[in-house]
């Protein structure tokens, strides 16, 4: 038995009634306890307390990114701030940043969804919970630990940083389940092979849970063959919960939505009208049972699709595709859109080269320039700059093949690019500040 | 064959600098520096006195290096000695990757070549001097 076996695994009926029973409740309580809503929905003409059905919902107006930068820090609370017990903000690296409160309740239901990702994982109380993601506003290091407490595992707060020192646990302490950012868990891996460790005999572990940064298949298959576990992808986001609010099961084909706490939708970007399921889309999402800030149609920019069909792992919770990338990670080069985890999935393909790449955007003479840093791998034959620029050609190829835009290959020295210890940096965009 | 050190640099300001500083820092002496450049980087080929110890001191200094082996050979130092070492090389059907020329400790002039071994045995017995690791390095490697 896994972690809320019984929850996971409830007949769609079963499953839709409690939905549509929670979304009610949530829409009036929005509507009568915080001002936004009360606004929003009267300017679109939406009757909460006339919904009937899970459909229904499509008429409600959106929660946008905007909108709750706007409510800073506290508007869009539906409780009274004695009940608020947590708070979590966004980074709020591109503007104000956003606010999301938790009761009680909200935190216990955080650690229920993070822990059933624990057990999709094999996880349970015999586990030790290795969590480096950063603890702090961001909601990645608590959301993983409520999840480890929540399944009665043995929960390590390593936070993020001093990397050395997170192998010296990872060798000693018997950590089985790695919680944090893909790219923090590869520089984990690189670091202890620089150290002449061998991470498949030296560390223990069984799963990896990462999340927070979209990564391909081909880094997922790199990450699982040098520490020797399986990795699982975890969907969420701070203006909704943090971690948790969908998770990957063994069968690695999707991530599974808390469907009993949240309610999702996958629209049309441009025409906001729903896709069949199946078609990429927008996500969008309802909480169901927050209670400190709720959110209603919360459109998270993020780009994923419903996967229709029942899924083998027999958990009757829907699936969401794993993330091609947020829109706001995308880029657009000459008018081309690319999402860094396109680059990624054929860099991965390249064993030449480390794992480790950045994007750098130019602009010259009126023309995107896109150019992928590489580091190659020691081992290469680095003698012969015919070979080099033979791979760099096959890579140049191989980019365009992908992405129908042509992308420079600049080959630079080793750690010459940056390591991350939480979200890696992927682009540099160098083009406004050229325009200034 | 000689282990020819083989380093990856950037085409940035002071990289050359650190890497002969890394060098002369754990008391390497090189005996020849040639350079292949490309618009964005470099490939240094260095002949040294200590082939092993290099690649160890300078990986860790954080550049890219390994080892490759190659052909050195002492060139008469008269006019069409390098000629006479080709014509040798040519008539063994050996193809060369890329050559540079170096000055050894006597002051004669040496070349190193990028070829695969059979060089060697052409080199000799045409009555070439091939130099071994022991003309070059401090200690056996």
């Amino acid at each position: 038995m896994a972690y809320q076996d019984e929850i996971t695994h409830m007949e769609r009926s079963e499953l839709e009634a409690l939905q549509l029973e929670r979304m009610k409740e949530t829409l009036v309580n929005c509507y009568e306890n915080i001002e936004f809503y009360k606004q929003s929905f009267d300017e679109a003409g939406f009757d909460p307390y006339a919904v009937e059905s899970l459909e229904d919902l499509q008429m409600a107006p959106f929660t946008t990114k905007q909108d709750m930068r706007d409510a800073y820090p506290y508007k869009l609370f539906a409780v009274p701030r004695e009940d608020v017990k947590e708070i979590h903000m966004s980074s709020g690296t591109t503007g104000v940043a956003t606010v999301s409160g938790y009761t009680d309740a909200d935190i216990k239901s955080w650690g229920d969804c993070f822990a059933r990702g624990i057990g999709y994982a094999g996880g349970g109380v015999d586990d030790v919970v290795h969590v480096c993601y950063g603890y702090g506003l961001f909601t990645g290091g608590l959301g993983a630990h409520y999840g480890g407490l929540a399944v009665g595992a043995e929960t390590i707060p390593m936070s993020a940083g001093n990397t050395k020192r997170q192998i010296k646990v990872l060798q000693s302490m018997g950590s089985s389940i790695l919680c944090c950012t893909p790219s923090y868990a590869m520089h984990i891996a690189d670091t202890a092979i620089e150290m002449g460790l061998d991470p498949k005999k030296d560390f223990t572990l069984k799963a990896g849970i990462h999340g927070a940064e979209a990564f391909s298949d081909q880094f997922r298959k790199n990450l699982e063959e040098k520490l020797n576990y399986k990795v699982y992808d975890v969907y969420g986001l701070t203006e909704v919960m943090g971690p948790g609010v969908a998770m990957e099961c063994d069968e690695q084909d999707g991530l599974h939505v808390a469907e009993d706490h949240f309610l999702v939708e996958v629209l049309d970007p441009e025409t906001h009208e729903p896709v069949p399921d199946g078609e990429w889309g927008e996500l969008v999402i309802t909480t169901l049972t927050k209670e400190a800030s709720p959110v209603v149609r919360y459109r998270t920019r993020d780009i994923t699709r419903i996967m229709p069909g029942e899924c083998a792992c027999g958990r009757t919770h829907r699936r969401i595709a794993r993330l091609h990338g947020r829109t706001d990670d995308m880029f657009k080069v000459r008018g081309v859109q690319v999402f860094p985890s396109q680059i990624e999935n054929v860099c991965a393909a390249f064993p030449e080269i480390a794992d480790w790449y950045q994007i750098e955007l130019t602009r010259e003479g009126g023309l995107d320039i896109a150019t992928l840093k590489i580091e190659i791998n020691p081992e290469f034959p680095i003698d012969e700059i015919r070979k080099i620029e033979e791979l760099q050609r096959r890579m140049q190829q191989a980019l365009k093949d992908e992405l129908a835009v042509s992308i420079n290959i600049k080959i630079v020295e080793p750690h010459t690019i940056q390591r991350s210890e939480g979200k890696a940096v992927r682009i540099v965009d160098l083009r406004d500040e050229e325009e200034k | 064959m000689i282990d020819q050190l083989t380093v990856f640099l950037e085409n940035t300001k002071g990289r050359l600098t650190s890497l002969c500083r890394a060098l002369g820092d754990v008391n390497i002496q090189m005996h020849s520096l040639a350079l292949a450049d490309t618009t964005d980087y470099g490939i240094a080929r260095i002949i040294c006195d200590d082939p092993k110890g290099a690649v160890a001191a300078i990986s860790e200094a954080g550049f890219t290096a390994n080892l490759t082996k190659v052909v050195a050979v002492e060139v008469p130092d008269v006019p069409g000695g390098l000629a006479d070492v080709l014509d040798a090389l040519d008539g063994a059907d050996v193809n060369i990757e890329y050559s540079y020329c170096f000055a050894d400790a006597d002051n004669g002039a040496t070349v190193a070549f990028k070829v695969d071994q059979s060089a060697i045995a052409a080199l000799e017995g045409a009555g070439f001097k091939v130099l071994h690791p022991e003309d070059l390095y401090k200690t056996a490697q």
